[in-house]
């Protein structure tokens, strides 16, 4: 069945046709909507579901913690400053092995206080553990959703289904509702290795000495690295039930590309009309969209990178005192590399400015001009 | 006045032979952890109405209702005293352990 949904319920659509069990969340501008609709699935039974209210979004991913450690599948919800909030319960999620699944909205970090769309928040919780998948359509949101969890609960990873504030999140958009009959094929019920029981009461992330500590973060790691294959798969497996492909990058004709674009969340989508307009004018380019971030595609990005002649990154996010964050993950991972093309980085659109195809355009003719890229940072956009 | 056990200390020689998180691998039911109280909840039935709310509020789950009265589970309360303080008649009084 197809709807015109929000970006927001496409959230709720996916964590609903998932059977979450268990959803504990606080409201934040952009988020919102993804809430209220499981609220009203939750009390019409729609959804047979535990809503839980909390006071915050620390409490929020606390509650998660403990239904998902019980063995219950649990989605939540966040953004910005809520997901900062939580940033200690991220680690414990992740250390502790608890698939749950979290929408994340992108929105700039204040101050000043911002609801409009950008990467920083998602992108300062790279370290803590959990799978990051960037989306570009609603369509990409709903499926996400679903295949993250199935990716999660195979490896006990937490996944966070990441999408733009606004060029998402309130935008209404064409989804197919996948068949609830389908989604129950794909994803059957989470059944974890270890549960918190009364029937067999164990006790859990107790302290743990430097004798033992360290390999339980190496099997973190060990498991991290099975998620690009085991994505890969699950998203060919997706596609044969509905016909969509879920990858861990999306790909526009970058097969010839001469100059390639390396772009994330919509602005990957804006990159597409830019990479028509060039095509026309006779330039043979193309974009990468990254959809996954954590674990880091590297033999995807290096595979598809080293076709190319030159490469611009292009950064909706900023690590202060280095760069865009894309362009340095995407530059360490063609380090030592043989053969691979000069990439260039360019910061655009923070605190929700908009990026037109104009912007790619203008990245392109700054990219052009050069043979190496240099230090500075390539601002596009900014009023100086 | 439960005892504690006397443990081994188990070091693993490999990541593959251990679990994914933290965890105790033997059940908790074996780890009494009654010893670790300093002060004990006792109950005057006298006072007693019956209401639950102990039984609701331990959070080491160490009240039992048995035929509708509460019964502590010495092996496993910590002696937190919360019972005392949330009950509504104080018929919970904690009285000092005597080692």
């Amino acid at each position: 069945m197809k709807k015109v949904i929000m970006g927001n319920h496409a959230l709720s659509y996916g964590a609903m046709l998932s059977r979450a069990q268990v959803i504990a969340a606080y409201p934040i501008t952009p988020q919102t909507q993804v809430v209220e609709l499981l609220s009203e699935m939750c009390a019409s039974k729609t959804l047979d579901a535990k809503f839980i209210k909390v006071e915050s979004e620390h409490s929020a991913m606390a509650a998660s913690l403990g239904a998902s450690l019980a063995g219950a599948r649990t989605f939540t919800a966040t953004s910005s400053q809520g997901l900062a909030l939580m940033h200690e319960l991220l680690h414990w999620a992740s250390g502790g092995r608890l698939p749950v699944v979290m929408g994340n909205i992108n929105r700039a970090m204040a101050p000043g206080w911002s609801i409009w769309t950008d990467q920083n928040d998602s992108l300062s919780q790279r370290d803590t553990g959990w799978i990051q998948f960037y989306c570009s359509s609603n369509q990409e949101v709903l499926d996400t959703v679903i295949q993250a969890f199935k990716v999660s609960e195979k490896l006990l990873i937490p996944s966070m289904v990441i999408l733009d504030a606004f060029a998402l999140s309130h935008t209404f958009e064409i989804v197919e509702i996948p068949e609830q009959k389908d989604v129950d094929a794909y994803l059957p019920p989470f059944n974890p290795p270890y549960r918190l029981t009364p029937s067999d009461p164990h006790a859990f992330f107790g302290l743990t000495g430097p004798e033992h500590y360290f390999e339980l973060r190496y099997k973190l790691q060990k498991d991290m690295e099975k998620a690009p294959a085991l994505i890969e798969e699950t998203g060919r497996e997706f596609e044969r039930i509905f016909g969509r492909y879920l990858g861990l990058v999306d790909e526009y004709l970058s097969d010839d590309a001469e100059f390639l674009f390396i772009s994330s969340g919509t602005a990957g989508s804006t990159a597409r009309v830019a990479v028509d307009d060039l095509r026309r004018e006779g330039v043979k380019a193309g974009n990468l969209r990254m959809k996954v971030f954590r674990p880091f595609p590297f033999d995807k990005v290096r595979g598809i990178v080293q076709k190319a002649k030159k490469v611009a990154v292009v950064d909706r996010n900023l690590s202060y005192g280095h760069h865009g964050i894309f362009y340095q993950e995407v530059k360490s991972a063609l380090y030592g590399q043989d053969g691979m093309p000069p990439v260039f980085g360019y910061v655009t659109g923070l605190g929700g400015r908009d990026i037109t195809p104009g912007d790619f355009k203008e990245i392109y003719g700054l990219a052009s001009s050069k043979n190496t890229p240099d230090e500075e940072i390539g601002w596009i956009g900014v009023k100086r | 006045m439960a005892k504690k056990k006397e443990t081994k200390k188990i070091v693993f020689q490999s990541e593959s032979e251990m679990p994914v998180t933290a965890m105790s691998l033997g059940s908790m039911l074996h780890n009494k952890t009654g010893a670790w109280r300093n002060i004990r909840p006792e109950v005057d039935r006298a006072k007693c109405i019956q209401c639950g709310i102990c039984w609701k509020f331990c959070p080491d789950v160490s009240i039992n209702i048995v035929d509708n009265w509460p019964v502590v589970d010495y092996d496993f309360c910590k002696g937190c005293g919360i019972c005392a303080e949330e009950c509504p008649t104080k018929c919970i009084v904690m009285v000092e352990e005597v080692k």
